[in-house]
C-alpha cells in the first residue's frame, strides 16, 4: 500500500532533519528529538487505534497488544519474539525490523541504526503512556536488520 | 475476536492516520526548531524535495506512467499519484492561458486531517511538503517547476490548492571527460 511509503519517506526526512545540526548538536540531543516526535505520535495513534477495544486485563495484555496489533498497523508484521522476567521488563525481538530492511543485512551501517530506531523506541513509549504504562523503552542492534526494543516499566 | 476494533480491518485508514499524525509531530518540532515560521515553511519544502526525489522512483516502478510529452500529461500524472499516495483526486484546472501554469486542487487535505492553527501560526503553511514533493519529483524526469500554495484550508480557504509552474526543461547533462 502505497500510504506505508511515505510513511517511510516522512521518517527518513525526520531522521535526517534531527541530525543536520551536524557539529553544533549531540547525537543525544538528536536521539531525543526523534525519540519525542514518536512519543507524540504513539501517543495520539494509540487513541484512535484502541477506540473500540475493550479494556486490557493486565501489563502483559497491553503488551501483547503492541506486540500484535500495533506493529501490524505501524510496521506490517507481528513482533517475532516477546519476553518478560515477569518484573516489568520486557523484551520485544523483531528479526526484520522495517526501517532498517533496506539498509543492509549484516553489519554494515551499525553504527547509523540507532538514528533509526529512536523515533520506534519513542512511538513505544507514547502508545504505552497513553494506555497508562509509564516506561523507558531503549533498543539495541547487532545484526541488521535484526534488533530488539527493551521496555521497562517504571513502577510506584 | 472482541479486541479487533474496527479500524484495524481498514489498515489504509490506519496507515493514512499514522502517516498524518507522524507529520504532525514533526511540524510541532519544527516550530519548536525554529523561531519563525517562514524557516519552517522552507525546511518543509527542501524535506519534500528530498521525498519527491526518491518518491519518483517509487511512483515510476509502480504506476509504470510512460513519458509526459507536454504538461497537460505531467498534471495527469500528478493527479495519479496523489491518488495512489494520498488517496485523494485532486481536480487540476485553472490552466494559464500559456498553458505553462496550473493548479491541483483538493478539496480534503489528507495532511491536515486533525490540524487546527493557532493564531500564531498563521503564516505556516502546514502542507508546504507538498511543494516540494511535486518540485523534486518533476526535477528527476527533467522537469524545473514552481509549486506554491496559494490557497489553504486551514486558513478559511475553500479548499487547498497548488499553483505549479513550468519553469524549463532541464538537459541531459553530458558526464564530464565525455564528448
Amino acid at each position: 500500500m502505497a500510504e506505508e511509503v511515505m510513511f517511510d519517506f516522512i521518517h527518513m526526512e525526520a531522521v535526517r532533519y534531527a541530525f543536520q545540526g551536524g557539529e553544533k548538536m549531540s547525537e543525544d540531543e538528536a536521539i531525543s528529538k526523534l525519540e519525542h516526535m514518536g512519543f507524540a505520535t504513539g501517543y495520539r495513534l494509540v487513541e484512535r487505534l484502541t477506540r473500540e477495544s475493550g479494556r486490557y486485563k493486565d501489563e502483559l495484555d497491553i503488551m501483547k497488544y503492541i506486540c500484535k496489533d500495533l506493529w501490524v498497523t505501524v510496521y506490517k508484521k507481528q513482533i517475532d519474539n516477546l519476553r518478560t522476567n515477569h518484573q516489568g521488563v520486557y523484551v520485544l525481538h523483531d528479526n526484520r525490523f522495517r526501517f532498517l530492511s533496506h539498509m543492509a543485512a549484516g553489519k554494515q551501517y551499525l553504527q547509523y541504526a540507532p538514528r533509526y530506531l529512536a523515533f520506534t523506541c519513542g512511538l513505544v513509549r507514547g502508545c504505552l503512556a497513553n494506555l497508562g504504562v509509564t516506561c523507558v523503552v531503549t533498543a539495541e542492534v547487532t545484526q541488521l536488520p535484526a534488533c530488539k526494543f527493551q521496555i521497562q516499566v517504571q513502577r510506584g | 475476536m472482541s479486541r479487533q476494533s474496527m479500524r484495524a480491518n481498514d489498515p489504509k485508514k490506519v496507515s493514512g492516520e499514522l502517516f498524518t499524525l507522524t507529520y504532525g509531530s514533526l511540524i510541532a518540532q519544527l516550530l519548536k526548531d525554529y523561531e519563525n515560521v517562514d524557516d519552517v515553511n522552507r525546511q518543509l519544502e527542501r524535506m519534500g524535495y528530498n521525498i519527491g526525489m526518491r518518491l519518483i522512483e517509487d511512483f515510476l516502478a509502480r504506476a509504470n506512467p510512460g513519458r509526459c510529452y507536454d504538461l497537460r500529461d505531467t498534471a495527469d500524472k500528478i493527479q495519479q499519484a496523489f491518488k495512489l499516495y494520498l488517496g485523494v483526486s485532486p481536480s487540476i484546472g485553472s490552466w494559464s492561458p500559456g498553458g505553462d501554469e496550473f493548479s491541483v486542487v483538493l478539496e480534503t487535505n489528507p495532511m491536515a486531517e486533525f490540524v487546527e492553527l493557532p493564531d500564531h501560526c498563521l503564516g505556516l503553511r502546514y502542507s508546504n511538503i507538498l511543494a516540494g514533493v511535486i518540485r523534486g519529483a518533476c526535477e528527476m524526469v527533467q522537469l524545473e517547476v514552481m509549486a506554491w500554495f496559494i490557497a489553504d484550508q486551514l486558513k478559511g480557504d475553500n479548499v487547498t490548492e497548488i499553483r505549479v509552474k513550468f519553469v524549463k526543461r532541464l538537459e541531459d547533462a553530458i558526464p564530464a571527460g565525455e564528448d
